[in-house]
């Protein structure tokens, strides 16, 4: 009984710590084709703690599947179709992403 | 072709992985083999038509249908592993009698499988469906020749099954007493793994919210995309950077199958284990 009582404000306090605080701005959205086993642009600027919409036009006649290890994203694109991949709020570096069919096929994400 | 195996080689390992250890857990049930060739069997055709599905899928719900779908279809994984354990824990002494009556042979073969064979489908219809989209794909790009394409997929696939076969064949040398132990324990681990990838699916869907981007970054003593950090990936859930929301999905599936099992391994039971059945029973239990 106790521990649920302490319990509470606890959790609320880590949550605090933990919840990025992002700033109140509209979505930004950046294109990223695949063509012939390339990202175009491969390497694309974002700014830091911000969400971003990476809308991703996979021209292959191939299914390509969008991943990164550390922005932790995985999503399968059908030959010739367009899907989003949202990232962010993140903080400032280089993250790699990659055609998990196609490993040769790479780009980079610069947060700043 | 080398490309293709390897790509084909890790999407079948989750679902090999997932196989070997399914057929541990039922190591000695007669009809074993139906049910978890069932589920692989009804995975693949599932694969199929979701592969054929794939771009109405993706484009479903706003956009966000592919992310949905997988974590519906990795919690559905999570509560079938869950009912087993739980049904495993509460029948424990009753199998463990039965087999000291009629020997190790048919120990568990009152034990039912079609939890197991429905996760094993799954597994293998989400992993069974990106390499129906590879192959596919290569075929159409015209990458390489049909017989190049064919060896490969071959090739990846029998590794996977390899590893799939080592798992089994390590976990079947424990003893019969410790192994529904042993399996338990990794049944639960794969389930807390399934529920933190689902996580991470609704979290990249914008569903959930992160708590916290990157809790740690581990990828420079094991990384994601390294044999072993993929192998941990299926077994136990490893991520080199996960997210808080994944830690807490994964936590609370431990907490939730673990205490359920307690729960009803405590309840009175009619049948009364006695000897060999008690040990059994304290073997399967967590946290001990």
């Amino acid at each position: 009984m106790r521990l649920a009582l302490f319990s509470a404000p606890i959790l609320a306090l880590t949550l605090s710590v933990l919840v990025p605080v992002a700033p109140v701005q509209a979505q930004d959205a950046i294109t990223i084709a695949i063509r012939d086993s390339q990202f175009v642009p491969s390497e694309v600027q974002i700014p830091a703690g911000k969400k971003v919409e990476l809308v991703i036009k996979n021209e292959q006649k191939k299914a390509a599947e969008f991943e990164s290890h550390s922005l932790r994203r995985e999503k399968v694109i059908a030959a010739g179709s367009t899907a989003s991949v949202f990232v962010g709020p993140l903080q400032p570096g280089r993250y790699e992403f990659f055609d998990d069919f196609h490993p040769q096929t790479r780009g980079f994400l610069v947060v700043q | 072709m080398l490309a293709t195996a390897i790509i084909v080689f890790r999407e079948v390992l989750e679902a090999a992985l997932i196989v070997g250890i399914v057929l541990a857990a039922s190591q000695g049930v007669p009809s074993r083999g139906f049910w978890v060739g069932g589920g692989i069997a009804g995975g693949i055709l599932g694969a199929v038509v979701v592969a054929g599905f794939a771009e109405t899928l993706a484009a479903a719900m706003a956009g966000i249908g592919q992310e949905i779908f997988n974590a519906a279809i990795l919690f559905a994984a999570v509560a079938m592993l869950g009912w087993h354990n739980i049904w495993m824990r509460r029948h424990a002494g009753e199998l463990a009698a039965a087999a000291n009556r009629l020997g190790a042979a048919v120990r568990a073969g009152s034990q039912p499988l079609w939890a197991l064979a429905f996760a094993v489908g799954l597994a293998v219809l989400r992993e069974g469906s990106e390499v129906v989209l590879f192959l596919y794909g290569i075929a159409a790009a015209g990458e390489d020749s049909a017989g190049a394409m064919g060896l490969g997929g071959v090739l990846g696939l029998a590794a996977g099954v390899a590893a799939g076969g080592g798992i089994y064949f390590g976990l079947v040398h424990i003893p019969m007493r410790h192994l529904f132990a042993v399996t338990s324990w990794l049944i639960l681990l794969l389930a807390a793994g399934m529920a933190s990838q689902a996580a991470a699916f609704l979290l990249q869907a914008d569903l959930l919210p992160p708590l916290g981007q990157s809790l740690w970054d581990t990828s420079f003593v094991l990384a994601d995309q390294s044999l072993t950090g993929r192998v941990l990936h299926v077994l136990v859930g490893y991520t080199a950077q996960p997210a808080g929301i994944q830690l807490v999905f994964y936590l609370a599936t431990l907490l939730i199958i673990g205490s359920l099992m307690r729960l009803v391994g405590t309840a009175p039971h009619a049948v009364r284990p006695s000897g060999a059945a008690a040990s059994h029973r304290a073997g399967l239990q967590p946290g001990e």
